[in-house]
């Protein structure tokens, strides 16, 4: 046992090598992998060249670059404002914050699922799903009208989609523009309240270590992301458009 | 005579050679493997010392860190090589832009593949930077000490977007026009600061002078915003992205070099 537990300690020590060869040697290798895969794709593929620009002439779909397409695809659920602007200002601050956030001292430095199981589910359900699976609906999926078409199905530039899609308060049989106001301010405001206070009781033994605004900045971001996917499947599951009208903004 | 039948000769020029003023003042050191040589290999060296000299074992294992860093980082030399031998040939000009890149494709020897390795590499690099991205969350080496370069790295993803962005526009083709069009159609939407934004109605700005006009140099995606694009994929964003390329690189040493399990 004891000479066990010995070894390991001499294991665990910081061994140190030489970057020179060690690293350098790799970095060489890698290097040449990648600028003859490069060489060899860009002998055979070329990149495309459409006609010259025209600004009469509008492509139906028009597409942004493919790595924007998932912040395109959220214009379907979202105004411009928010899917154009918000959206990707949010992502950025979010991203930098994380290490400020994520206050769990494990799994620093080695893959580990189980000593922090909800920061990589959330992690990879923003880049996976939210990020990289909207982009490949973008690219493959989405066709003439930003509609919807299967791989095997024609891009008919002339699909007609019907539009029955109304505002939450309406569903809700409130009729009157004042009362829709603030019903629909009722539910955002609500949602935010009412999950940050849900959180502050479950977590309320980690406030004194973890900090307020520490927490209160996590779980607004975490109701935004969540929000967002609330609103997608109102919109696919209900014909739901808007949850709350103002004469400023719609969300 | 004797001297080139032993082979004696070529050791003599070989110590004439290394001995001369010319070599001793290239190679600040002998080639010898020795410890002392393999640190003075990186320390001395201009381009092989944003290294640390030494390093953990395990930081050296594929499986830990994919090589996406490293590999993002030549996918970002190779644009910069081809990109400027494109700029030999390419002008910004709403005239002439597009024929250019004709001229480039079917006149310039090797100017295809050199489109096509600038462009090929700059998707390429957007991959592997989220790539990156995804390893160092996974190994949770944003954790301290390293929280500040994760936060380099989040300004070094959005240039790499923007570089790639800005880059989209310059073949002046269709694809290229309507692309950057309803990209940049959204900074109408700024809140306070788009024309079509929310808000914007008390701040006073106009389809001419709003966040997208001022992006565009215009109200449409024409000739001035093909100026635009060009200055900032060039020079502005290539400059900044590589600096801060610069500290991310010197942070990793400063932080105890790639994270480890310790
Ligand atoms: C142009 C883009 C980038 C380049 C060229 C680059 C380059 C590198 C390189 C060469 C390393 C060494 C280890 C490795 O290869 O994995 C590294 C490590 C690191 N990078 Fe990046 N990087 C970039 C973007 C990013 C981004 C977007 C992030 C995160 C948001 C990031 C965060 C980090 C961190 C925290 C480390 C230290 C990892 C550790 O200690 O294990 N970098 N980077």
């Amino acid at each position: 046992m004891a000479t066990e537990a010995g070894r390991k300690n001499v294991e665990g020590l910081p061994e140190k090598v030489h970057v020179w060869p060690y690293l350098v040697r790799l970095e060489f290798l890698c290097a040449i992998i990648v600028v003859l895969a490069l060489t060899v794709w860009s002998i055979t593929i070329d990149a495309p060249l459409e006609e010259a620009a025209n600004p009469t002439k509008t492509p139906n779909p028009s597409k942004a670059p493919w790595y924007f397409l998932g912040l395109q695809d959220i214009l379907v659920y979202f105004d411009p404002w928010f899917a154009g602007v918000v959206a990707p200002v949010l992502i950025i601050v979010g991203l930098m914050l994380i290490p400020y956030l994520d206050v769990n001292p494990k799994g620093n430095g080695y893959y580990t699922y189980t000593e922090r199981k909800l920061a990589i589910w959330v992690y990879c359900f923003g880049f996976l799903v939210l990020w990289i699976a909207l982009i490949i609906m973008g690219v493959f999926l989405r066709g003439p009208g930003w509609n919807l078409f299967m791989p095997w199905q024609y891009w008919d530039p002339h699909k007609v989609v019907a539009l029955v899609n109304v505002d939450l308060p309406y569903a809700f049989g409130v009729r009157s523009y004042n009362m829709a106001l603030l019903f629909g301010g009722a539910v955002v405001l609500g949602y935010f309240a009412l999950g940050t206070a849900v959180y502050f009781f479950l977590e309320r033994k980690a406030i004194k270590y973890v900090g307020f605004l520490r927490m209160f900045i996590k779980i607004q971001l975490l109701l935004i992301m969540g929000g967002m996917v609330i609103k997608i499947v109102l919109r696919l599951g209900f014909n739901i458009k808007y949850i709350w009208v103002t004469p400023w903004f719609n969300i | 005579m004797n001297k080139v039948k032993s082979g004696e000769i070529l050791d003599d020029i070989k110590k004439q050679v290394t001995e001369s003023q010319v070599w001793a003042s290239t190679f600040r050191h002998g080639y010898a493997d020795t410890p002392r040589n393999r640190v003075l290999q990186i320390a001395s060296n201009v381009w092989l010392h944003l290294h640390p000299v030494k390093m953990h074992r395990h930081a050296l294992r594929i499986k830990f860190t994919w090589c996406m860093g490293g590999i993002t980082f030549l996918l970002f030399l190779s644009t910069v090589v081809t990109g400027v031998i494109l700029m030999f040939y390419y002008r910004p000009v709403g005239e002439y832009a597009y024929y250019d890149m004709k001229y480039l494709q079917y006149d310039v020897p090797f100017g295809m593949l050199m489109r096509n390795m600038h462009r090929w590499a700059a998707h390429a690099m957007v991959i592997t930077v989220w790539l990156h991205m995804f390893r160092v969350f996974l190994t949770g080496s944003y954790k301290p000490p390293r929280e500040f370069n994760w936060v380099i790295g989040v300004f070094l993803v959005t240039f790499t977007l923007l570089l790639s962005f800005t880059g989209y526009l310059l073949p002046w083709d269709q694809l290229a026009m309507w692309a950057v069009t309803v990209g940049t159609n959204m900074a109408r939407a700024t809140p306070f600061l788009g024309h079509e934004g929310p808000f914007a109605e008390f701040v006073g700005v106009t389809p001419r002078y709003d966040a997208r006009s001022m992006l565009l140099g215009g109200s449409l995606v024409g000739p001035p915003a093909l100026l635009r694009f060009y200055v900032l994929h060039c020079i502005f964003i290539p400059l900044v992205a590589g600096a801060l390329m610069i500290v991310h690189f010197w942070r990793i040493r400063k932080d105890g070099g790639i994270s480890g399990p310790l």
